[in-house]
């Protein structure tokens, strides 16, 4: 598979690449299980998967210390995989079991973790926004230097409420980076039919944000993108856009037979470009891994993703006392 | 080791599906990410991927068998090397009987059950919508929407659609399937993502002359839209003093669907029924679905028109006529009975229904009568019922406080008090936000155990 030059860092080390490889097969192979899952019942209602967009998280997350936010969209369980949430508690959401991070009540949509800052898992298109800019609205009253990713469609760019934060975040400053995954894709619909200008990056400009454009299938890139978003957050400068263009595999959620794209698209987005093998390709021919090492890593993750499926056949389903609890307090 | 590739669930609401086209043959390698068959669901055409390497050692379910159950094996995996011979042979084994072959695959999971169509659907109703006589066509109630927006754009140019996905997607739930090869892309209209823009821009166009319909992906989203819905479309007629208003319709589909959980599952029946200046539908039947859409669309007033994803595959009598239309305010006699009134409306009469038949083989004839229009509500057939049968019990998907339920039984208590030999029971979904889990999705929905349960007693036995 030919790897791309990547542009960005070249004296990248070999740990960080291999740990980069690790994460994003874990991603994949999670989703892959998943899917299997949905097939035969044991998950039900929506179900996006992340593969093809593992870079994304996977590079930013690179770039967070211990403290900072996350929150996403429906198609969150590479981002709750990349936040270091357990793939066992993740699955179990998905089987809709006692053992998921919402016991069961959230589904693969809702899912949170108060432990590793994760905000959800929200299934209306783009009221995450308002609600990651509020976060950072909480960190900047209380002083304390963290920032949170806010991560969106390239769909939900359009959304009424993506401004209206743009322009209070901006006003007040607020330490929040606008992750825009642009997959090319809202559905069934191209970004060409939805959006009057191409450029979702320059989206910000009408309020004075900064935004560039980012390689979503090159995790390095992604990473550096990162690290300049971060230390502009971070410094008290205010929001920052990163447009990472990036490429889902699977059709929008498993009902949908994506018959607005060609195959030959995918399979060229697939050949040319896929983030893993990129990594992959980097290893072998730096001579970081040899194969057999790589070999191992799928061995190890393809166990982690068996056992998370396991738990998540074995966990028992809610209590029926939990239909009444948590709705107030 | 020989594995069973199964009938895969390709969305929330599939049970069966057929199995279209296989794109393997007996002996052919396949590797994981394969695409190996066409399976045709309830909504669309998937492609259905390998999951395992192996060699394909036997089609258990041909192509082009329809009903195939979920979980039921289509096909035997083997390794390779493996000897062929240890498959066991299920050949002709009748599809859908998949626990009989369950030989190691997963443990079937339970799914929602729609109740058994078995029971009659047909109303021994006196009033139909038509005349007697009319020939009558089955059809699904997702045809006969498309059907009554498209004969509305034949008759009338003043009235297109806009909506995420209905143009070149065919709608998200296939409701506007081949209206843009029909209208074009002038009057099948492809939104953004922007509920509260672009219900404005449909509010604006309305009161501009035209007669939009708007389709929400589902009402859940709508709720992004709500401003322009109550304080745009609902007041500015009143507001104007009678000059302008919007001639419009929303529409899509709302309630629960199956396992989409808290933020896809509302029911907003009682939520828009609360706001003067709307009107508010929400057909059970095909026949109501096409001729209250009619309607809806003539209204000149704007119209919420509540859809029902589970009941979009459902098929009812059709009326074959011209111009088929059914008024909007009145309600519906389903089923002639004495002993007590269950008023429910939407996919609510589902359980009504089915809890009649139960009732009935208990000895307790119940009428039941579906609201059909829920503002404004057609009181003369509720109360004429009520005060025929003095017991009322009434049936809703959505949240108990508020409800249609609790208007009603202040309506009847007000207006028929002295009638009453019980007090009126609402069944209702739990006062909690919906559950993702099956097990607790089950018991959030309002079932037709509670309807029997609260009509046993209303009727004190
Ligand atoms: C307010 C709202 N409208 C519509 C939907 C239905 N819907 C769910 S995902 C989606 C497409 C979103 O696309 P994008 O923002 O690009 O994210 P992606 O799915 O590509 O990750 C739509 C229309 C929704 N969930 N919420
Ligand atoms: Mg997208």
């Amino acid at each position: 598979m030919a790897a791309r030059k990547s542009s960005s860092k070249p004296n990248v080390s070999a740990e960080e690449l291999l740990k980069y490889y690790k994460e994003m097969l874990l991603i994949r192979r999670f989703e892959e299980k998943a899917g299997q899952l949905y097939g035969m019942g044991l998950i039900g209602g929506f179900c996006h998967l992340y593969i093809g967009q593992e870079a994304v998280v996977v590079g930013l997350e690179a770039t967070a210390k211990q403290g900072d936010k996350r929150i996403t969209s429906y198609r969150d369980h590479g981002h709750m995989l990349a936040a270091g949430m357990d793939p066992g508690g993740v699955m179990a959401e998905l089987t809709g079991r006692m053992g998921g991070y919402s016991k069961g009540k959230g589904g693969s949509m809702h899912m949170f973790s108060k432990d590793k800052h994760f905000y959800g898992g929200h299934g209306i298109v783009g009221a995450q926004v308002p609600l990651g800019a509020g976060l950072a609205f909480a960190d900047r009253y209380q002083e304390n230097a963290r920032v949170t990713f806010t991560y969106f469609g390239d769909g939900a760019a359009n959304q009424g409420q993506v401004y209206e934060t743009f322009n209070m975040a901006a006003l007040w400053q607020l330490p929040v980076i606008f992750v825009i995954e642009n997959n090319q894709y809202a559905m069934g619909t191209a970004q060409n039919r939805s959006t009057s200008t191409p450029d979702l990056y320059t989206r910000g400009e009408a309020f004075g944000i900064r935004g560039e454009t980012v390689d979503g299938m090159d995790v390095l890139a992604v990473k550096d993108a990162g690290d300049k978003a971060v230390k502009h957050c971070r410094s008290g400068k205010g929001p920052y856009i990163l447009e990472i263009k990036t490429y889902r595999y699977r059709g929008h959620s498993m009902s949908d037979p994506a018959k607005y794209r060609t195959r030959e698209e995918v399979q060229k987005m697939r050949e040319e470009r896929d983030p893993i093998e990129q990594v992959r390709s980097i290893l072998l021919t730096k001579n970081y891994a040899i194969e057999d090492d790589l070999k191992a890593i799928d061995k190890e993750v393809k166990s982690v993703v068996n056992a998370a499926a396991e738990f998540s056949k074995e966990s028992p389903e809610p209590n029926v006392e939990e239909l009444w609890t948590d709705v107030c307090i | 080791m020989a594995t069973e590739i199964l009938m895969p669930a390709l969305s929330p609401t599939m049970e069966e599906g057929k199995l279209s086209k296989w794109l393997v043959k007996e002996g052919d390698t396949v590797s994981s990410g394969d695409i190996i068959a066409e399976i045709e669901t309830d909504k669309a055409t998937m492609e259905f991927e390998a999951v395992d390497e192996g060699i394909i050692a036997k089609i258990v379910v041909a192509e082009g068998t329809e009903n195939v159950r979920v979980n039921a094996p289509i096909a035997i995996l083997v390794e390779e090397g493996e000897r062929v011979t240890v498959v066991p042979t299920v050949v002709n084994a009748p599809v859908g009987l998949a626990s009989g072959l369950q030989l190691s695959g997963p443990t079937p999971v339970a799914t929602k059950v729609m109740p058994a169509p078995a029971l009659e659907l047909v109303p021994t109703s006196v009033e139909l919508d038509w005349p007697e006589g009319t020939e009558l066509r089955h059809q699904t109630v997702r045809e006969a929407l498309r059907d009554a927006m498209s004969e509305e754009m034949r008759r009338d140019d003043s009235v297109f659609l806009m909506g995420e996905e209905v143009g070149e997607y065919q709608g998200a739930y296939k409701i506007s399937q081949g209206m843009l090869d029909e209208f074009g892309s002038k009057r099948v209209i492809d939104t953004p993502i922007t509920e509260h823009g672009f219900a404005g821009i449909a509010v604006g166009a309305a009161f501009g002359g035209l007669r939009p319909i708007v389709e929400f992906m589902t009402f859940n989203f709508a709720m992004q839209a709500m401003d322009q819905i109550v304080n745009s479309a609902a007041k500015t007629l009143y507001m104007s003093g009678g000059q302008m208003g919007a001639p419009m319709v929303f529409r899509g589909p709302n309630g629960a669907a199956a396992r989409v959980a808290a933020q896809h599952s509302q029911d907003y029946a009682a939520w828009y029924a609360h706001v003067p200046g709307l009107k508010v539908v929400m057909p059970y039947a095909a026949s109501d679905a096409k001729g209250l859409m009619k309607s809806a669309i003539r209204d000149p007033n704007p119209v919420i028109f509540l859809e029902n994803e589970i009941l979009y595959g459902r098929s009812f009598d059709v009326p074959v006529m011209e111009d088929f239309t059914v008024p909007i305010g009145k309600a519906r006699v389903w089923r002639e009975g004495s002993d007590v009134t269950i008023l429910s409306f939407g996919i609510g009469m589902q359980f009504a229904i089915e809890a009649a038949e139960f009732l009935s083989a208990d000895g307790i004839d119940a009428e039941v009568v579906d609201l059909r229009s829920l503002r404004p509500i057609d009181y003369d057939t509720v109360l004429a019922s009520v005060c025929k049968t003095n017991r009322c019990v009434t049936v809703e998907e959505g949240f108990p406080v508020g409800s249609i339920g609790n208007h009603l039984s202040a309506v009847i208590m007000e207006r028929a008090f002295d009638y009453l030999d019980a007090p009126v029971i609402n069944c209702t979904g739990k006062d909690v936000p919906m559950p993702y889990a099956t097990n607790l999705e089950k018991l959030a929905l309002v079932t037709t155990d509670e309807v029997v349960a609260a009509v046993k007693s209303v009727t004190y036995r």
